[in-house]
């Protein structure tokens, strides 16, 4: 188990309180000037060296981000915008971060915003956090009085002013163009890419996105080193993460624990174990519900980072673990979830728009046993046509954790859904949909 | 997707009092020059509180007059997102998360619930058109489920039992506190903490 001393956010549970003196007894705001009088290369050499991957769900190098800003400032202002647009079923760190670290991550947020050149910083909150947004604002607005915000912010020469700007319940706006489309008040659709938004991002803008998570850990690695930091973890999954523990287990949390932590460690020991022991757990999806599910045989030797999850065809995502036991039909389960992204797509692509609700229909008719055998392949056909086929990753979100379905639960699909096809098909011409026409018994 | 329409019973007329003016003014002054657009969102939930909880299409035509858009513009934002209310929900919207983490926790008990006490539909009035329920998508305290959302605030762990009690209070005029409902604290393991023990303690 990590070391307390080691942890980075040590007021997850809210134990001390999120004003400005309750956070700088923690270590925040202290030598912020320090720190930035070190200069913007030295800030990106460390979070390079901490080898530092964004916590937001696709695991990008941080330092390298913000690497791609531009070194000069020209014509057009830089941005920092921050993603707090915490959407994925299975997670809530972002909420513990806004609501009890603050002060972390508007301190991250100055640090950054010195290493991009930007002054100016939008901080986007899903709208449904509505209350945590306004804990946000009071510690901003702390801030601001203890001159730690607005011009020469925190004595470190440098003005930076902090907005927040809320959205108002579409998941999409979690992909970083979608978002930056929501803050200039459009449609959440994402933009094609490139051009990156690193170069043209936010009104035409250079901007640079984080997850609140990734910006709220920087000011401790700035501090203690991008050595202490990359000591945590193994090479290229290093440091602390904050995972959310929820579905069938007896304690359900968020934890702060050490990158490629077993599985079964983050299960037994902080969650209590799963309701009706650990023989009881049929799957686990390890972060968040677009990544694809892992049954229980693989769960047993599984750590925790981005890389050994891959290994398994699944991926760390936002490490919002969902357990599932076996009084849970898994099917179903998966039929929810296909629900989620039938709702949330935001229509642009063709696939996705329509595949969404195809694949949650079909999965409907599986749970109750109403498909023919031959459909449980057409399944998998249709999350082959989602995926790759659309301009966000949205696409891949949403078929990948069916495909985890098919790859490992094809079985029981099979067994409860055994209808003969109504219509036998005897020629097999590829390109004719109506084919069954031909056949002179069915005509 | 998800299909919204417009209520059909329109208001004629809408306009913003002075105290949404204030803050209307405030939230745009964030904004670039000439980029008023952004502030869309934010205007369309003044607008949103300032009328009882919903949004009238002359809201929008206001909004879009407000910052020099177009009219279209802003009704694509305000179908676009779900946290707009294109109908009335009362006084009390309680927004139920049905999403895999709550559902295997139990949260088709708290649409039973629902139904009980308010209306046998979703996005129905109960019969003193104070309140109204829906089934949502995953509002990221998973961790904390089942759950539900009353108008701003969080109401955790929750049983049908519980739920039923909320709503009681909720169809009585009073406020329930928010928070979880099983007495732990935040998102904490419930009496199986084993990390930061020394700062609980302190």
């Amino acid at each position: 188990m990590l070391k307390d001393q080691d942890r980075i956010f040590k007021n997850l549970y809210n134990d001390m309180g999120s004003d400005v003196a309750s956070s700088q007894k923690r270590g925040d705001w202290v030598n912020t000037k320090e720190i930035t009088d070190k200069g913007r290369d030295w800030i990106i050499n460390e979070i390079k060296d901490s080898q530092l991957r964004g916590r937001g769900g696709a695991g990008f190098p941080t330092g390298l981000k913000w690497s791609f800003a531009p070194k000069e400032v020209g014509s057009r202002p830089h941005y920092l915008v921050i993603n707090g647009d915490e959407s994925e079923p299975g997670t809530c760190k972002d909420r513990d971060i806004l609501r009890f670290e603050p002060h972390k991550l508007i301190e991250g947020c100055l640090i950054t915003s010195y290493a991009v050149q930007a002054h100016v910083c939008y901080i986007y909150i899903r709208g449904e956090y509505f209350v945590e947004g306004q804990k946000l604002q009071t510690a901003i607005d702390e801030a601001y009085e203890k001159k730690l915000l607005g011009k020469n912010a925190a004595g470190t020469g440098w003005d930076l002013d902090i907005y927040i700007h809320y959205g108002a319940g579409a998941y999409i706006c979690g992909e970083e163009t979608a978002l930056l489309e929501s803050i200039e008040g459009k449609k959440g659709q994402p933009r094609l890419k490139p051009p990156f938004p690193a170069l043209i991002g936010l009104y035409g803008c250079p901007t640079i996105i984080n997850n609140v998570e990734t910006i709220a850990v920087v000011p401790t690695i700035l501090r203690k080193g991008g050595k202490w930091f990359a000591s945590l973890g193994r090479e290229k999954n290093t440091g602390t993460k904050i995972f959310c523990i929820s579905g069938n287990v007896n304690t359900p949390c968020n934890v702060e624990e050490e990158m490629n932590i077993p599985l079964k460690e983050l299960i037994e020991v902080h969650a209590g174990g799963v309701i009706g022991g650990w023989d009881n757990l049929q799957a686990v999806i390890p972060g968040g519900s677009s990544m694809p599910l892992i049954p229980k045989e693989k769960c047993e030797t599984l750590t925790m980072d981005f890389d050994s999850l891959m290994a398994e065809k699944s991926g760390l995502g936002t490490a919002g673990i969902v357990v599932i036991n076996k009084d849970q039909d898994i099917i179903k389960c998966m039929a929810r979830i296909a629900r989620f992204y039938k709702h949330e797509s935001c229509g642009q692509c063709t696939p996705c728009r329509e595949g969404s609700g195809w694949m949650w229909r079909m999965l409907e008719r599986m749970t109750k046993g109403d498909a023919t055998k031959d459909e449980v392949d057409m399944l998998g056909d249709v999350t082959n046509q989602i995926a790759g086929h659309t301009i966000c990753a949205f696409g891949e979100g949403s078929s990948w954790p069916v495909q985890g379905l098919l790859r490992h639960f094809k079985k029981e699909i099979e067994k409860r859904n055994n209808l003969d096809p109504i219509v036998q098909k005897k020629n097999n011409i590829p390109y004719l949909v109506d084919q069954h026409l031909l056949d002179k018994k069915n005509a | 997707m998800s299909l919204r329409r417009p209520a059909k019973n329109q208001p004629e007329n809408f306009e913003f009092n002075s105290s949404s003016l204030d803050a209307a003014n405030k939230i745009v002054s964030k904004y670039p020059d000439g980029k008023q657009q952004s502030a869309v969102m934010a205007l369309l939930y003044i607008a949103q509180r300032q009328h009882a909880n919903w949004i009238p299409l002359a809201a929008m035509k206001y909004i879009a007059k407000f910052l020099d858009m177009p009219y279209i513009k802003v009704y694509e934002v305000a179908t676009f997102y779900t946290m707009y209310n294109l109908s009335p929900v009362g006084k009390h919207f309680i927004q139920v998360c049905t999403t895999t983490p709550c559902m295997i926790r139990g949260a088709s008990k708290l649409v039973e619930a629902c139904k009980e006490k308010i209306s046998e539909n979703e996005c129905e009035l109960s019969s003193d058109k104070s309140c109204s329920w829906m089934e949502v998508e995953c509002l990221g305290a998973c961790v904390n489920a089942p759950m539900m959302q009353i108008n701003d605030d969080y109401y955790e762990d929750l049983d049908k039992d519980k739920t039923l009690k909320i709503l009681d209070q909720i169809l009585k005029g009073e406020t329930p506190k928010p928070g979880s409902y099983r007495g732990r604290i935040n998102n904490e393991p419930e009496n199986n903490r084993k990390t930061l023990m020394d700062y609980k303690n302190a």
